[in-house]
């Protein structure tokens, strides 16, 4: 019963998947062909030598003259075949920059994921037990100005503040200056991985601070919490045996959706640190006119915000029994 | 509680209301005082590069001795007025959409929400990124990218209340009298959700400042020419390390300050039109 169950749900994320990931591809190509962006130009670059007809040939070699319906057939069924096209300032298969800058982009958002994470959750424990007082105020004034604050700016804060005033860390870039990238070890990439991953996470706090705050005033208020104290429980384990099991699930859950702004501010957190992930590349790549690789980024960004709300839908379809009810009656 | 917080309440909602047109005012402020700086005041003087922040120059001078707080303020006033725009469209297009949808319902209804969840489900940087590069960069590119991004909040709001308002007995009595959609939505339901429109576009304006200093500082929202902050912060990129704070923080700082006024606004409006809602 309960596999039949997870099965139907399954099947009905994919199938949404599978519509929203068609829409997308459909909406990115009519962006792109509506952009003033010649495909040639963009491709031969600055080289003067190639003649009008030379760009002629091109376009035509590549289909350019064919009606668009058609070009975004050709392009979405070889998407599908795993052929995404071959990007144009790397001059290497799009899917393998994707891969090699997707990697140093997940070591960084997961670093800052966990870090945001945990930290928000004890700061809003902490904010919501102390409803009112003083370190409440001083943390959910924080949180509101964190949530006003760009993340590229925090960036430019930690680069001031510990690579030019305390001279911590490298300014910038990925490995260090002089040194073959075969030659970087593992250690050299984590110590220039800290600073962007700690302004990333610093600016993701706010969210999953206030939001637990919000839970642990709601439940510290409830009847069973007052039943609690007038048994008399402790507040230690008032906060393990019901704040903790009532607001970690949410908390969780909710990390799990905040992946299309963990995704965005590691563009600007990339971009600022000149850090060589994902982030950076797309920006290079909108820049430069890069249309391939500009794509398949997207593409692949959908996939990972999708997943990030798939594991919070799942999570919940485990563990809260509601839940399962709702979908049963909501499929009925 | 309620009863002892009653003869207070004047003090509350007067302060409110002060707060709320005090930050107003300030904002009014910087916004006429930016408008009427001219390129005449910005003058380049090549003897004050670089200088630190001091009583004449308290944000500091720029690579070409213009002033910064001439320059933040006129960059403030540019994200102002952007912010206007982008928020004002984004809640035209979200009450348009929150209505009809939910009124007409059926498939519509179900599309309109498919687009939210559509458009929720692209990080939206890249949405606006994207827009930007269709319409070739510039003002129109980047308003268009971030009322895209931004009309889904006020949708959802307002939808949910639209189909509370739908099954409400006026309506239903309405409709029975043989009034079209259109006659409801526009006599029955658009008074009611009043109060969340005003909110919403209190509410919208600072994320969207902040997502056009953000773009901007990418390189794909205004030109480089225009006086706007994300221009100034991505050109400090080049000079911080060489220890000019100055150039990056006060901008920076001062935009945030806007858009934790404008918020501190649109939350105090929300108490004061619905103070039994605002304490949930």
């Amino acid at each position: 019963m309960k596999s039949k169950g997870l099965l139907r749900f399954i099947s009905g994320k994919l199938l949404r998947f599978i519509l929203l990931i068609t829409a997308v591809c459909v909406i990115t190509f009519a962006l792109m062909e509506l952009s003033p962006i010649d495909p040639v130009t963009a491709y031969v670059g600055a080289n003067t030598k190639v003649s009008a007809e030379q760009r002629q040939l091109i376009s035509e070699h590549w289909g350019l003259n064919k009606p668009p319906l058609e070009r975004f057939w050709a392009w979405f069924s070889s998407i599908l075949s795993g052929d995404w096209g071959t990007s144009m300032i790397y001059r290497r298969d799009v899917l393998e920059v994707i891969g090699t800058k997707f990697r140093a982009s997940l070591a960084l958002m997961f670093a800052a994921w966990v870090f945001s994470g945990v930290l928000g959750f004890l700061l809003g424990l902490w904010a919501g037990l102390r409803e009112g007082k003083l370190a409440d105020k001083l943390i959910s004034g924080y949180c509101h100005i964190l949530i006003s604050t760009p993340t590229f700016w925090m960036g430019i804060l930690f680069i001031i503040v510990f690579s030019v005033w305390l001279k911590l860390f490298p300014v910038a870039l990925g490995v260090p200056i002089g040194v073959i990238s075969a030659e970087v070890t593992l250690a050299d990439k984590l110590y220039r991985l800290i600073l962007p991953a700690l302004a990333l996470g610093f600016t993701g706090i706010a969210n999953i601070c206030l939001h637990t705050r919000g839970k642990v005033v709601e439940v510290m208020h409830s009847e069973y919490v007052i039943f609690a104290r007038a048994r008399g429980e402790r507040t230690s384990q008032i906060i393990l045996r019901h704040v903790m099991k009532n607001v970690s699930l949410p908390a969780v859950t909710l990390q799990f959706l905040s992946f299309s702004e963990l995704f965005g501010g590691a563009i600007f957190v990339e971009q600022v640190f000149s850090y060589p992930g994902l982030g950076s590349t797309v920006v290079q790549a909108g820049l430069k006119g890069d249309l391939p690789l500009l794509m398949g980024i997207v593409i692949i960004s959908v996939v990972f915000v999708y997943s990030g709300n798939l594991i919070a839908d799942l999570l919940y379809w485990l563990i809260d029994p509601r839940i399962k009810e709702g979908y049963r009656h909501e499929r009925a | 509680m309620k009863e002892r917080k009653t003869p207070l309440l004047r003090g509350i909602r007067a302060r409110t209301l002060l707060s709320v047109s005090c930050f107003a005012a300030l904002i009014l402020i910087i916004f006429i005082w930016g408008s009427s700086i001219g390129e005449s005041d910005l003058f380049v003087d090549l003897n004050k590069v670089f200088l630190k922040p001091s009583a004449d120059h308290i944000f500091g001078t720029d690579w070409v001795g213009r002033d910064m707080l001439l320059r933040t303020v006129k960059g403030l006033s540019l994200s102002i007025k952007i912010g206007v725009l982008c928020s004002v469209f984004s809640c035209a297009m979200g009450m348009v959409l929150g209505i009809l949808a939910p009124l007409i319902g059926g498939w519509v209804d179900t599309f309109v929400n498919w687009l939210v969840d559509l458009v929720l489900s692209i990080p939206h940087t890249l949405v606006v990124m994207l827009v930007s590069i269709a319409c070739g960069g510039g003002l129109r590119g980047l308003i268009i990218g971030v009322v895209a991004t931004h009309w889904t909040s006020l949708t959802r709001v307002i939808r949910a209340e639209v189909l509370q308002i739908k099954e409400s007995e006026y309506t239903k009595v309405s409709r029975k009298f043989g009034k079209s959609t259109l006659y409801i939505a526009r006599e029955h339901i658009f008074p009611q959700v009043i109060p969340q429109l005003v909110v919403g576009v209190v509410l919208i304006f600072p994320h969207a400042i902040l997502h056009e200093a953000s773009l901007t500082f990418l390189g794909f929202g205004l030109p480089a020419h225009e006086p706007a902050i994300g221009i100034i912060l991505s050109e400090s990129m080049k000079y911080i390390t060489s220890g000019k704070w100055w150039l990056a923080v006060f901008p920076g700082a001062a935009l945030i300050c806007i858009s934790l006024m404008v918020s501190s606004i649109g939350r105090n409006i929300q108490k004061l039109i619905s103070p039994s809602a605002s304490h949930k």
